[in-house]
């Protein structure tokens, strides 16, 4: 679905980001760890198109079409959404215009009132678009516009950020509902919250400009939260099942 | 387009003159169409009564609600002798040289008032149309709402398809008494070379409620106004709305004033201003002159081309203490960070600058009916794709 190939970013003539390789298979929901400030954000920003994040070297590959030059909405309508973090607010734009004008991109029927039912967001549809907001809003009017859109690709930032434990497992269900077998996930987060609830197959750790390790998703956040990101740098080093033997170990003692 | 400036002497005065028409079906389709854009609407559908003047001649006035009267000023006048202790009370006739010339030879307008306690049920609308090419159309008009009524009205002012040339003065005399509320609407669909001089004022008195809603969208020449209203009854509450485009060659000059004379008023100031080619100066002034007075103002004007101005000028003027007053104002181009927001759920960079323009012309501001929301929204969009 998604292939990066030795990734170089630069914003504002800063690198960001240098020599990133990941792949993300059909089907596939892969979660991406790192510190604020790591580079993953601004990773799904350059994957969506952002034209401050500036590709200074290497290839951004969608079912194998070079997607380099294509501007923000090209590769929206070839299947890659995105969940902002913090998404800017547009005043006067209605959330319920913004769902109708998503649902064309995808151009199929969408029961906007069911989804919005669900999310808890139908007496959001004639406000302003994330005027006011608070954190969960801001994530469920996200995803309603992400869910009437139906992007092949979704890339979702620190989607439990600012989210309360309620309506993470809300948030969770609708994203592992979103994920029908067809498509393909990118979840950045730097906490792991939403691990719980997602039914992620890969994982990996962005540090120092770079993809550090890939693995199983649990076996990562293990790691990090026993080593700290400091000590995932030299995790490579170990063996899953051995982490998760000291881990046992340490539970029995 | 051209900027040439325009003065009194530059139209004619004299035109002939339109008959009567009891029947509204009459009316040409064409004329039909260019009112219904500015909510007026010949089927009078959800209307209370209908005003339409074409160029200097009243050729509908009547009333559908009992207790409502909507009449040819200058029949009123004769009708009621009462009439002169409202006529030039509230706009002073020696305030510029419009206002010294609709003294001198306004040629009609309307009167509408509300009896004592009367509640209109829906709009009544009116229709100021200039058809004859050069012409200088000049009314006054004075709207009544007697204590403990509700008037709500929709003015629409427009030129026939073929005037390209013209001039407008309009004088409007509000007073709304004890505990009333006049909500008035007014559209203006205007054309390159017509200069437009509307002078207003609204006496508000104890409780009553003054809701000004103007909507400016189409070219124009140079449009000038500073509508007023004075709270000069405790409790008195004033708001003013407005949407304004300018396009290429337009110069609109357009302020909102309240005057809170009394203790506990409230007054709210909302404009939105956009450029794609012409100049805009937007007003507000709060005057708070009492105590336990709460005021806001607000004006967000968004540029959409490189060389134009929005010039906004809200000002304050407190006297004495207790007074809650504020104001923001804002002037810029579109956030780069909302075209592209909007660009990755599909939108291309024309349509999502589009979608933002149309969303920062936000007409729920104005609270109208669905229908002539509707209208409006329509005129939003088209307006806008004849300035793209």
């Amino acid at each position: 679905m998604l292939s990066i190939e030795n990734l170089h970013i630069e914003v504002s003539g800063k690198k960001i980001l240098n020599g990133v390789n990941l792949n993300i298979r059909k089907g596939e929901m892969s979660v991406m760890f790192g510190q604020n400030g790591s580079g993953k954000t601004s990773l799904v920003m350059a994957i969506m198109g952002f034209p401050e994040y500036r590709i200074t070297e290497g290839k951004i590959i969608l079912n194998g079409k070079v997607i380099n030059d294509l501007s923000i909405d090209e590769r929206a309508r070839l299947g890659i959404g995105i969940l902002f973090q913090r998404p800017p607010t547009v005043r006067g734009v209605k959330m319920r215009q913004m769902v109708e004008l998503a649902s064309k991109t995808s151009q199929r029927k969408f029961d906007m009132g069911k989804m919005a039912e669900k999310l808890n967001m139908k007496e959001f549809l004639d406000r302003d678009l994330n005027l006011g907001f608070s954190g969960g809003e801001m994530k469920r009017s996200e995803l309603l516009q992400l869910a009437a859109q139906s992007p092949e690709l979704l890339l979702l930032d620190e989607p439990e950020s600012g989210v309360d434990l309620e309506n993470i497992a809300l948030i969770g269900d609708v994203i592992n509902k979103l994920l029908s077998k067809e498509k393909s996930a990118l979840i950045i987060t730097h906490t792991g919250h939403i691990l719980d609830y997602v039914n992620a197959g890969k994982g990996c750790v962005l540090e120092n400009k770079k993809i550090q390790c890939v693995g199983s998703p649990h076996d990562i956040l293990m790691r990090i939260r026993k080593y700290g990101y400091k000590g995932c740098l030299s995790c490579h080093r170990k063996e899953p099942e051995k982490v998760r033997e000291e881990s046992n170990k340490k539970n029995v003692k | 387009m051209s900027n040439k400036k325009l003065g009194i002497n530059d139209f004619v005065r004299d035109t002939e003159e339109h008959p009567y028409e009891k029947d509204l079906s009459k009316i040409s389709p064409v004329d039909k169409k260019s009112m219904i854009e500015t909510g007026v609407d010949v089927s009078e559908k959800g209307r209370a009564g209908t005003f339409i003047q074409l160029d200097h001649s009243v050729v509908h006035a009547a009333s559908l609600q009992k207790g409502l009267e909507v009449m040819n000023i200058s029949d009123a006048l004769k009708k009621y002798d009462w009439l002169k202790d409202y006529w030039w009370k509230a706009v002073a006739k020696d305030s510029d040289e419009f206002t010294v010339l609709a003294d001198k030879e306004s040629r009609n307008g309307y009167f509408i008032r509300a009896l004592p306690g009367i509640k209109a049920s829906y709009p009544i609308q009116s229709c100021l149309f200039l058809k004859k090419q050069d012409l200088l159309q000049n009314v006054h008009n004075l709207i009544i709402a007697e204590e403990g009524s509700e008037l709500n009205i929709i003015t629409g002012c427009t030129t026939a398809s073929y005037v390209k040339k013209g001039a407008h003065i309009g004088i409007s005399e509000f007073f709304i008494k004890k505990n009333a509320t006049v909500k008035f609407t007014m559209i203006h669909n205007w054309a390159e070379e017509v200069m437009v001089r509307p002078r207003s004022k609204a006496i508000v008195e104890e409780g009553g409620t003054f809701l000004s809603n103007y909507v400016c969208l189409k070219p124009v020449h140079s449009l000038q106004m500073y509508p007023t209203a004075v709270l000069v009854g405790e409790g008195a509450v004033a708001r003013f709305n407005s949407i304004l485009y300018a396009h290429s060659g337009s110069h609109i000059d357009v302020g909102s004033r309240v005057i809170l004379s009394k203790p506990n008023t409230k007054a709210e100031i909302i404009a939105r201003a956009v450029t794609s080619g012409g100049t805009i100066v937007s007003r507000g002034h709060l005057k708070g002159e009492a105590p336990f007075i709460k005021a806001h103002l607000e004006c967000r004007g968004l540029i959409l081309s490189s060389d134009r101005v929005i010039l906004a000028i809200p000002e304050l003027e407190g006297k004495g203490k207790d007074l809650e007053m504020s104001h923001e104002a804002a002037v810029g181009k579109i956030a780069k960070e909302e075209i592209e927001y909007l660009m990755t759920r599909g939108l291309s960079s024309e349509e999502a600058q589009a979608v933002i323009v149309r969303g920062f012309m936000d007409t729920t501001i104005l609270g109208l009916p669905q229908e002539l929301q509707k209208n409006i929204d329509d005129l939003v969009k088209s307006c806008q794709e004849e300035a793209m």
